[in-house]
């Protein structure tokens, strides 16, 4: 009889099996490394680029100055002064934005504060040996400009990361299908260790581009010095990793399983819609909808936008501590059941041929 | 030995394998024939575990087959296919470590089966490289590299060239030398006739005959005989008894029980020299033929209807083979 020793090979073995070659098939494609390095290229560049520019030109933040501040705490060219009789000119000179800030005398210990619009100028704080009192003339709670940027930031990371693997995992199990290798590996695995190799792997790309990309960019601001922005961004960051890899578990999911209602690469165009809906819609609701509380609110604890929304809230303080763990436990539990939904429609759906497999029919079918 | 018992399976409406049983023994070559949409590919994904029965049990050696016995089985779907853009080393390689055997016997493996299949010098190269000759040599040693216990082959030999069709027929001969149960259908009923030991006749998703082939044909021969003498053979139409069915010159071809085939031979040594008599054995495709043609009554509508789906089936799959193969 048979001589070769065969091993009982686990679903999870056959699920690391399969993840493996699509890690190796994908990184090892040319594309992929092209466009790779173009990306990281761009992020450094593009930071350094900005920064040298930047540089090159900044010019002397304008401040009006009540009375007399010792001159050791100014640094000399990086302020443009300009010299008023009292605080209620200072004030006006603000408004009216002729200058971005002033700095007044009063009783504290440094003797001196400042006064702003509704932001505190960074060149002001940061051109100061001390950090006075710093007084908003129109305290706003919502620098909505900061906001929007930010929001655009996670969600184009999220976006962009997350379209990208999810049109490659739908491109791979509709050519598994169409090139009929998924009848040999069914009978050789289970579908759900197909389905979850083929999530896991393409995750771990995902994932690691993303990585790879941050990490790029925080090397572009360490070089250039602007490594408070670091600082700033590291709580919500991880929180942002964390919830950024649950949401790519569940956007792949969803991806590789409308890729099992269909047969040929034309047809994809179908289920790539919705799915593509999916994952776009929360994000223009987070760009959108950023300086609205409640709907922020809501969106952090939706699945699909979560991802994006709560580190944004997170961000900006704006939420409890326990308000992202909430919001991660619903995520794990919406990807574990898009997972096993999806489970059943790859299992009901992957030897169909032809015409599309309806959803209706992919889960009701034994 | 490999059993299927009594299983059956319906896709909606229609009942596409009704109530199937067969055997498939250890070092037996099993010929599995039936026309289109008769059930034959169903039967088999279900014996893979890529369908599930609606109902009946499929047993290795008298244990259900599980996931786990289900991993030592080798499978040549008819719908051939494999990653095009993967080395086929490579691709060999990994559907047996999917197979549970460790990466250093696979590479090993892998390249020993390239190697008899003479493409060893192409074992970096992509799969869709190859002449399509080829590919289907490579798809018969993806069926293969995991050393199976159990070998299903739906139609191994379309698609192949008559070398690559011999290299095929050893190779599977020799997994059945060596015990393994080997279930393949065909539509090419002479391949068939000439390679397998047993035969699993299904139409309409039912198993019309089984057994063994030679038990098969006797069982389905009609009393006919051939008789080849150094004489003209005219005689023999006045023999009572005796139905001739075609005269030439001093061989004949007639119909008759076996006693009034006597009388003929007797009468035919005393005229002269004997030089051939034997009894006419059906053909695989004129018992396959009977079979089919002869199927109940009550079951001429659904036959009707099967067919038609059968063909729509067909035309369906021909279109995915050109696309698959774009």
């Amino acid at each position: 009889m048979s001589s070769t020793h065969r091993e009982t090979l686990s679903t999870w073995g056959a699920t690391l099996l399969v993840a493996e070659r699509e890690i190796l098939s994908q990184v090892r494609a040319k594309a992929f490394i092209i466009s790779t390095a173009i990306t990281l290229a761009l992020v450094i560049g593009g930071i350094i680029l900005s920064s040298v520019l930047g540089g090159r030109t900044t010019e002397a933040t304008p401040v009006a100055v009540v009375g007399s501040v010792p001159a050791a705490v100014l640094a000399s060219d990086a302020l443009d002064i300009t010299d008023v009789g009292d605080r209620a000119e200072a004030d006006a000179l603000v408004r009216s934005g002729e200058v971005d800030a002033a700095i007044v005398p009063d009783d504290s210990a440094i003797g001196y504060a400042l006064i702003a619009l509704d932001e505190v100028p960074e060149g002001v704080s940061a051109a100061l040996s001390v950090s006075p009192e710093v007084q908003l003339l129109e305290a706003s709670d919502t620098p909505s400009g900061l906001r929007t940027l930010i929001g655009l930031a996670f969600g184009i990371v999220f976006m962009i990361a997350v379209l990208g693997s999810g049109a490659t995992i739908m491109q791979n199990t509709v050519q598994e299908k169409q090139s009929r290798v998924v009848e040999i590996l069914l009978a050789a695995v289970p579908a759900r260790a197909l389905l979850a190799g083929k999530i896991l792997g393409n995750s771990v790309i995902g994932v690691g581009t993303a990585g790879a990309i941050a990490a790029a960019a925080a090397l572009g601001l360490a070089v250039t010095g602007q490594t408070e922005m670091l600082d700033l961004l590291s709580a919500p960051l991880i929180w942002f990793v964390v919830f950024f890899i649950f949401g790519f578990v569940l956007v792949a999911s969803v991806f590789a399983a409308g890729a099992a209602l269909v047969s040929r690469q034309e047809d994809t165009g179908a289920v790539m819609t919705p799915a593509m809906m999916l994952v776009m819609i929360p994000y223009f609701g987070v760009v959108f909808f950023g300086d609205h509380p409640t709907i922020m609110t809501i969106l952090s604890y939706i699945p699909f936008s979560a991802p994006v929304a709560m580190p944004v809230r997170l961000f900006f303080g704006e939420a409890e501590w326990w308000e992202p763990l909430i919001s991660l436990a619903l995520l794990v539990v919406a990807a574990a059941a898009v997972m096993l939904v999806a489970s059943k429609i790859y299992t009901n759906s992957l030897l169909r041929m032809g015409s599309r497999v309806t959803l209706r029919e992919a889960l009701t079918a034994s | 030995m490999l059993s299927v018992r009594n299983i059956s399976r319906s896709f909606g409406t229609r009942r596409v394998v009704d109530d199937v049983s067969f055997d498939v023994g250890r070092g037996r070559l099993t010929g599995f024939v039936g026309g289109n949409g008769a059930g034959k590919t169903t039967t088999m994904r279900m014996i893979l575990g890529v369908l599930r029965p609606d109902s009946g049990t499929i047993t290795l050696d008298g244990a259900p087959v599980g996931q786990d016995a289900l991993r030592g089985f080798g499978y040549m779907p008819e719908e051939r296919g494999l990653y095009p853009k993967m080395e086929i080393a490579e691709q060999l390689a990994y559907l047996a470590r999917l197979h549970g055997i460790d990466k250093v016997t696979a590479m090993q493996r892998t390249d020993d089966l390239l190697e008899r299949l003479g493409l060893i010098e192409r074992r970096r190269d992509k799969l869709e490289s190859l002449s399509l000759g080829n590919q289907q040599r490579v798809q018969v040693a993806a069926a293969l590299v995991h050393d199976p216990d159990v070998l299903i082959m739906d139609e191994p030999f379309s698609g192949l060239d008559p070398m690559a069709v011999d290299e095929v027929v050893t190779v599977i001969a020799e997994h059945a030398a060596r015990g393994v149960p080997v279930l393949f259908s065909s539509h090419q009923l002479e391949v068939v006739e000439r390679l397998c030991d047993d035969l699993v006749i299904i139409a309409d998703g039912k198993v019309r005959a089984a057994g063994e082939r030679e038990a098969l044909r006797e069982q389905y021969s009609e009393a006919r005989w051939s008789l080849e003498t150094s004489t003209d053979v005219g005689w023999v139409r006045n023999v009572p008894g005796v139905d001739v069915e075609e005269l030439a010159g001093t061989t004949v071809l007639f119909g008759a029980e076996p006693d009034a085939a006597d009388l003929v031979l007797r009468a035919a040594v005393e005229r002269g020299t004997v030089s051939s008599f034997r009894p006419i054995r059906p053909s695989l495709g004129e018992i396959f033929r009977d079979i089919v043609g002869n199927a109940p009554a009550n079951d001429a509508n659904a036959n009707a209807n099967a067919n038609a789906n059968a063909s729509e089936n067909e035309k369906q799959t021909e279109k995915q083979k050109g696309a698959a193969v774009r």
